[in-house]
């Protein structure tokens, strides 16, 4: 249910850059969301379509590029997956551990359309 | 803007003070009418600006700009400036947040009652409707103002911002921030607290952390409420603090019952702590 505010905020952002650059639309968006990060993309592009209705990025292209999540293991050092939060270490069974991916929640980059050279 | 239909308004968040028939800040807002039309007319055609070159000739160019922005960044940084103001003010924030129905406010008005005047304590209530626990609170004895959010799901930094202006916030003092009952969204949104504490009560499932792990990895304190309901149900206090561990090995608890009182001098000497 957050995924419309989360939406607003991401249009909230495109408007100001927009506004920033002096350009009339944003043509693209590419969004980093990762597999813990709280959001879940099928509800974030449903919320987007309405979000971005009358804004700068009505048109733009939306890539979801989905981050999955890592963690590295404080006790013996060794990275791995995981896609819970009972990021138990496969190597040593240490609960010690810690995401290095897959709480991302941002606007990676965009593509603006400007009417000056 | 609006969280129910995104239009540029700033909401239909509502704040009262028990007793207050009138809103505070009473937001005039139409949906579906014709009185939300703004018509500005605007006609270029004398501004003398034809340019000198009759060849069609669009000028419209693309660019990629790199943002690698966190989108919740501006909550984030409302919510340090709300931290700034309680570190300033040396008011300890704590953020309940819970399913409904696991006693929030029972404990609550059971802290007010016994340590309320030693601690100094506000309340900020999240709602979606109703004055009821801000009332609730009110008779307990603390200063209280009621965040009715709508639609909305979870309060933000925003919305705690615009309440605590309107509750002349002591130094020294605690505020506990009520949230909106909701395991989910609550946990993704920074208010500047302190501290967040999670509430569950023994007649939910000791699986709740698996279930809602966000919410369990995200809280620094975890109150078992209900305990004297126990013997009653099938909770396994062990079970679901082992689960919970294994979402955030630092998790604090306290088995309390807002009913009988037990625990409730654990969960003072904590604030208390907190204060010191």
């Amino acid at each position: 249910m957050h995924e419309l505010s989360i939406a607003m905020q991401i249009v909230e952002i495109l408007e100001e850059e927009a506004k920033k650059h002096d350009a009339k639309t944003v043509s693209a968006v590419h969004l980093a969301i990762g597999t813990l990060s709280g959001v879940e993309p099928d509800a974030l592009k449903f919320a987007m379509e309405e979000a971005v209705r009358e804004s700068v990025a009505e048109k733009a292209e939306l890539h979801y590029h989905i981050i999955e999540a890592v963690a590295v293991c404080e006790n013996c050092c060794n990275e791995f997956k995981t896609d819970d939060y009972f990021k138990v270490c496969p190597y040593c069974n240490s609960l010690n551990t810690s995401f290095l991916k897959g709480k991302e929640l941002k606007i990676s980059s965009l593509d603006i359309v400007t009417n000056h050279s | 803007m609006c969280g129910t239909c995104g239009c540029g308004e700033d909401d239909h968040i509502t704040y009262r003070k028990p007793g207050e028939n009138n809103l505070l800040h009473s937001h005039e807002h139409h949906h579906g009418d014709s009185s939300h039309v703004h018509a500005h007319d605007h006609s270029h055609d004398d501004h003398g600006h034809q340019h000198g070159h009759d060849h069609a000739h669009d000028h419209s160019h693309t660019h990629s700009i790199s943002l690698e922005r966190n989108i919740l960044s501006k909550n984030e940084q409302l919510a340090e400036r709300n931290r700034g103001f309680f570190e300033g003010m040396k008011i300890v924030a704590l953020n309940l947040v819970s399913s409904p129905g696991s006693g929030k406010t029972s404990i609550l008005e059971r802290s007010i009652r016994e340590f309320g005047d030693q601690l100094l304590c506000a309340v900020i209530e999240g709602d979606q409707q109703t004055l009821n626990d801000a009332d609730r609170i009110h008779k307990a004895g603390a200063p209280v103002i009621q965040i009715n959010t709508g639609n909305g799901c979870h309060l933000d930094a925003l919305m705690v911002n615009k309440a605590m202006k309107q509750l002349d916030l002591k130094q020294n003092s605690i505020l506990f921030i009520e949230n909106v009952g909701n395991l989910v969204c609550p946990s993704l949104f920074d208010l500047g607290e302190t501290k967040r504490v999670v509430i569950i009560s023994v007649t939910e499932g000791d699986d709740k952390p698996a279930k809602y792990p966000t919410m369990f990895e995200t809280a620094h304190l975890c109150l078992i409420n209900k305990t004297d309901l126990l013997p009653y149900v099938d909770f396994d206090t062990a079970r679901f603090k082992e689960t919970a561990l294994k979402v955030n090995p630092q998790l604090e608890f306290i088995t309390l019952s807002a009913k009988t009182g037990e625990g409730m001098p654990e969960w003072h000497n904590w604030m208390r702590k907190l204060k010191a």
